[in-house]
């Protein structure tokens, strides 16, 4: 049984089960939350499915509240369409997927929190290109889910997903820090694989600040998508060619915990440092009460 | 905290604390109602007041007391839903003492007339806190189904309600209870681990001493 506090136990804990990662964690959860392993399959195969529908329902012509954001998606989706864009097709398209999410979500459209509203592009962005790249069958994506999950719980329970606390690296760096194992189980990795590239994902991203322009959920975040996914692409890369994150990934975490927590508070979610700061920043400052 | 409080919930963007959770506010305050709320005048406090508008935050609170869920895709229409459901509502600011800063005080009027306050925050990813009811100090999350029950302060208030939950096979996970003052009236919290059923609560209705009842369900207890 998975505990979810620590990395090196979870693989040790799945390694006694003589169970797939996935569904050794996958099971762990039916038992604490009181279903069957089919109930749970069910939810994570409707997220999945949540993720295509937002995908699909971006529209570029949208804009958020403020008017900051919007089309951003859509200008990529179109640049990748260009002979030779620079980063090639596939990246183009995690781009201009992690892109259109970000916006979605912006534009109060229906998104899947991964692990949060603000961060919810960088899964579907590997994801869901990956899917048409490498026609691969729901089954897996679903499992690919399960392993994101499970990383994801211990780092909300060894450090934080939350802005508020940890700034952007808990965000942003979390959901890439939970895509890029997902990535290696769907390369067909093992375990080890797929911690070191949780542990490389986190390493890439750590210190983050969170400084929305006017505390929204608009400016850097959209765009911070983009890097958490290109973030996971390149830890899960380095993994599976056999690159070890010299730094033990559950003491990677802790460095995340430190950090977060050493951070001051006005580039934690309060709109009030870095690019909040700025003086475009200031003009979306909230008012004062 | 489970895998799909990780890998979810989905919801209407864009902020899990100021949307998502202020939807699962207004949700809250409309099953403690338990009637189809005509009026709501709604005091943010904190960052909900600063930054509540560029989070659509008043748009998820007003869809949540029209019973919408956080990933409708309505959310961000409900000001017209709601005039076309006939509730009125009004939106201003306040200074809670010691509240978190995403916090609202709700003060609804169902169509039956009845009357409550709920002052609730938004912690963080979707969570929600209902911190007072009627002026009455509380702390619950609507995470497990929940009992609330008014009461006059009078001896064995809390025996019979448990009692009745324990004949219907219902374990109690917590319990508060709080008064106004010596004999007056009183709120207590159940929080249960299986679905409270709408007959439960009416045979808590029909015990002496007892006020109002009214009972909230998770949504994921809903979709199962």
């Amino acid at each position: 049984m998975i505990d979810f506090t620590s990395i090196e136990q979870m693989l040790l804990d799945r390694s006694q089960s003589g169970l797939p990662l996935w569904d050794a964690i996958r099971r762990s959860d039916c038992a604490r939350q009181g279903i069957t392993p089919e109930e749970s399959w069910t939810r994570m195969t409707g997220m999945l499915t949540a993720m295509t529908q937002a995908d699909a329902r971006y529209r570029a012509e949208d804009r958020s509240h403020s008017g900051l954001v919007g089309g951003d998606g859509g200008k990529m989706a179109a640049y990748a369409l260009n002979d030779a864009p620079l980063c090639g097709p596939f990246l183009s398209q995690v781009m201009a997927g992690a892109l259109r999410m970000g916006e979605c979500n912006a534009c109060m459209k229906r998104i899947v929190a991964a692990p949060t509203a603000g961060a919810c592009g960088v899964l579907p962005a590997v994801l869901l290109p990956y899917r048409r790249q490498f026609s691969c069958p729901e089954e897996a994506l679903v499992q690919a889910l399960y392993v994101a999950s499970g990383f994801g719980m211990v780092i909300a329970s060894r450090a934080s997903i939350s802005g508020a606390e940890g700034g952007c690296q808990a965000e942003i760096g979390s959901a890439a820090a939970m895509a890029a194992p997902a990535l290696v189980h769907l390369q067909g990795g093992g375990p080890e694989q797929m911690a070191n590239a949780c542990a490389m994902a986190v390493k890439n991203l750590l210190g983050l600040v969170c400084d929305p322009v006017g505390g929204l959920v608009e400016v850097p975040c959209v765009k911070r998508n983009v890097i958490g996914a290109m973030d996971a692409l390149s830890a899960a890369q380095m993994a599976l060619a056999g690159i070890v994150s010299q730094v033990p990934p559950d003491q990677v975490l802790d460095a995340m915990a430190e950090v977060g927590r050493s951070l001051p508070h006005t580039l934690r979610e309060t709109g009030k440092g870095g690019l909040a700061a700025t003086p475009f920043g200031q003009k979306y400052a909230p008012k004062e009460l | 905290m489970n895998l799909f409080d990780i890998l979810g919930p989905v919801m209407v963007g864009p902020s899990s604390s100021h949307t998502a959770g202020a939807v699962r506010i207004g949700r809250m305050a409309r099953a403690l109602l338990g009637q189809e709320p005509a009026k709501a005048k709604l005091l943010l406090h904190g960052s909900f007041a600063s930054t509540g508008e560029g989070h659509g935050t008043h748009q998820a609170l007003v869809a949540g007391l029209l019973g919408l869920a956080p990933d409708d895709p309505r959310v961000p229409d409900s000001f017209s839903l709601a005039r076309e459901q006939g509730l009125s509502f009004l939106f201003g600011t306040c200074t809670l003492r010691d509240a978190h800063p995403n916090s609202v005080l709700i003060t609804i009027e169902g169509i039956q007339g009845t009357r409550l306050e709920v002052g609730a925050s938004s912690p963080g990813g979707g969570r929600i806190r209902v911190f007072r009811v009627d002026g009455l100090d509380t702390s619950f999350s609507g995470e497990l189904p929940t009992l609330v029950v008014h009461n006059t302060d009078q001896p064995g208030c809390v025996s019979q309600v448990t009692g009745v939950l324990a004949r219907r096979g219902l374990n109690v996970a917590t319990l508060q209870l709080n008064r106004g003052g010596r004999g007056g009236s009183a709120v207590m919290v159940l929080e249960c681990d299986q679905p409270i059923p709408e007959e439960t609560a009416e045979e808590v209705r029909a015990l002496p001493g007892i006020l109002r009842v009214n009972r909230y369900t998770p949504e994921y207890e809903e979709i199962t």
